[in-house]
């Protein structure tokens, strides 16, 4: 009942242009799928349009993103300094406020100030971004890697399997994870920055399968008995192609849905783990850790914490915005939370 | 009903000794020992260590001791804090945690409960865009930059409360904590409330409650929430979860001597037995706790059969 409640919602009805565009695209010959299929994805791109708060949030990830992929260049060529330039003036090694000059006059240099010692903080918040937006990116690659491939198997083949895979799934489920993690990197504490990130990507990207494999699995479901799974099993394709090749693309609505809210999570995980001193190790910089330095000075120099934190926080609200913005647009159905 | 609860339950006791394995697996697994510093130390008095701490012995005795540990529920002495057993430190810490955790779960409630139902019967007016846009705020602020945050404002500008420290329950120093910890779960709350009194508000029974009569109050009060606040429910589960993360860093924020510091720190020194202890401990209140919301939740819906 409920579903036919959601699925009559305003937005699915007030689609009559694009479903007239998607019905005479339906007719063109069979085998041009991508053509049919654009029609589903230039719905979806309209909708999300439409929702001017998701719209805003695409806008600012592609900003932040493209600041923190050539802003630390930029500052390099318009200041000469980078994000871990210390200044060889002793009297400059200090926390400047935003906008100050040593002198204390008005100054375009350090927009963000400095830290405790004399680093241009708004570089060091651009490269932190590379960092978290990196560890955001990869952890969830290797979720979707392993959710999607765990949940379209479980799904497929079915039965005993299935509810052997999925009870284990359950028992993961409950575990407080993230408490394995920090007994993980505690223990397995990389002495190189490099490999404490690897770690990172490992860690993160090992616990935040579960769900995906779910949404997957449940979609897998659905799919599995239609005409051209048949016809596939029918022409002797083989299982792992029939999965990989047949199925998995269509799922990919819920997918990337899934993978954009799973982004936001991960890069808040990752900056709760590097404030406890278990994440990115220096001289990388996260948004996470810079945070976690500025916190020491707080009561001084606030603007050591507030830069760091509210663009990670501002990225993260836009995150989430737009991974709402695509479930609604893409995925009508799944809308809860 | 109770073969529902019994099969939960045979479930959950596999389900911790899989985590206390896992746990035990990573410290034994990793290089390095708790007694290895920067200097190595001369092979004499390693042999000594090894030999006081039984490490000597093949792994699956020292596995079995661990286990024989945890069944008993006494996990031993700690490594790091010299003649402290576990059992002592996690009840000398656990009243702070759960101090916190729960005042800030109860505030997140009542504050997130109260906006999710407003913002969902007002739909799509100025107050739903604006308590959904806070909490959305909410999910997006780390706790350890809200925190500082709130120092700043409250302790360092305004001189209203203290920075940090534990000054007991209850107390002024309380405040700033609970405020920091229960700012996600707000809006997590208020979110699942919105979301769950929008579908029940459409639904058939509500139209009957209006139709006989009732006043909006009591369709709101008797029988919307009712329904609309079962997400909520089962979120608990999800939310005692959090609450241990969230405390992790709320006590090291504002030094406090709970449950999640002393684990931290455990982690670090490598500490075994209270690293084991604190692990064991949580995943059985986490996993007791999500068996008794499933319970609650098939007496709040009857529709719910095991």
């Amino acid at each position: 009942m409920n579903e036919d409640k959601r699925v009559s919602e305003p937005e699915v009805i007030h689609t009559p242009p694009e479903f007239v565009v998607a019905e005479e695209e339906l007719h063109t010959p069979p085998g041009e799928e991508i053509v049919a299929g654009t029609s589903l994805w230039r719905d979806a791109w309209r909708r999300l349009l439409k929702n001017r708060l998701a719209v805003f949030g695409m806008i600012v990830v592609i900003l932040v993103a493209v600041a923190s992929l050539v802003g630390p260049e930029i500052i390099k060529r318009v200041n000469g300094f980078g994000p871990d330039y210390i200044p060889s003036d002793s009297r400059l090694i200090k926390s400047f406020a935003p906008f100050r000059a040593p002198d204390g006059s008005f100054s375009w240099t350090h927009p963000m100030g400095t830290d405790n010692q004399g680093r241009d903080i708004m570089a060091r918040v651009l490269q932190g971004g590379q960092i978290s937006l990196m560890v955001g990116i990869i952890a969830t690659i290797v979720s979707l890697l392993i959710g999607v491939a765990y949940g379209a198997v479980a799904g497929y083949l079915g039965g005993r399997i299935d509810n052997l895979m999925m009870r284990f799934v359950d028992i993961l489920y409950s575990l407080p994870y993230i408490i394995l993690v920090i007994v993980l990197l505690a223990m397995f504490r990389s002495s190189t920055a490099v490999g404490q990130l690897v770690l990172l990507f490992i860690a993160l990207g090992s616990v935040s399968w579960l769900t995906m494999a779910r949404i997957v699995r449940g979609q897998v479901l659905s799919l599995k008995n239609q005409e051209f799974v048949l016809a596939a099993r029918a022409t002797g394709v083989s299982t792992t192609r029939i999965i990989f090749r047949h199925i998995v693309p269509n799922t990919l609505g819920p997918v990337i849905v899934y993978a954009t809210l799973t982004i936001p999570t991960v890069m808040l995980s990752e900056a709760f783990l590097s404030y406890l001193g278990f994440g990115v190790q220096p001289p990388l910089a996260s948004w996470g850790s810079l945070a976690s330095d500025g916190i020491q000075n707080i009561a001084i120099f606030p603007w050591q914490l507030i830069f760091p934190g509210l663009t990670m926080a501002l990225t993260l609200f836009s995150l989430n915005f737009l991974g709402d913005g695509l479930r609604d647009a893409l995925d009508p159905q799944m809308r809860k939370v | 009903m109770l073969r529902f609860v019994l099969r939960r339950l045979l479930i959950t006791i596999p389900t911790i000794l899989v985590v206390i394995t896992l746990t035990w697996g990573l410290i034994r697994l990793a290089p390095g020992n708790f007694y290895s510093g920067e200097k190595p130390i001369p092979k004499a008095i390693e042999n000594n260590i090894r030999e006081k701490y039984g490490l000597n012995k093949p792994w699956y005795v020292q596995y079995g001791k661990m286990m024989g540990h945890v069944l008993l529920l006494d996990f031993g002495t700690s490594l790091k804090y010299e003649g402290q057993s576990v059992n002592g430190i996690i009840a000398r810490s656990l009243p702070v945690s759960a101090a916190i955790g729960l005042s800030a779960y109860l505030l997140a409630l009542l504050v997130g409960i109260t906006l999710g139902s407003f913002a969902a019967l007002k739909q799509n007016s100025k107050l739903d865009y604006a308590s959904m846009a806070l909490a959305m705020v909410g999910i997006s602020v780390p706790n350890f930059v809200l925190g500082p945050i709130l120092v700043l404002i409250f302790s360092l500008t305004l001189y209203w409360l203290p920075p940090a420290r534990w000054y007991g329950f209850p107390s002024r120093g309380m405040v700033l904590p609970v405020l920091t910890l229960s700012g996600i779960y707000m809006a997590y709350i208020a979110r699942l409330t919105r979301a769950g009194m929008l579908e029940v508000l459409r639904s058939d029974y509500i139209r009957t409650a209006r139709s006989k009569g009732l006043s909006e109050r009591q369709v709101v009060m008797r029988h919307a929430l009712r329904g609309g606040l079962m997400p909520v429910v089962s979120f608990t589960g999800p939310a005692l979860a959090f609450l241990l993360t969230g405390t992790v860093v709320v006590e090291r924020l504002f030094t406090l001597p709970g449950l999640g510091n002393y684990f931290i720190q455990a982690s670090l020194n490598r500490d075994e037995p209270l690293i084991i202890g604190i692990v064991s401990f949580i995943a059985i209140t986490l996993l007791l706790m999500n068996l008794v919301v499933d319970i609650a939740y098939a007496y709040l819906d009857p529709r719910i059969r095991y």
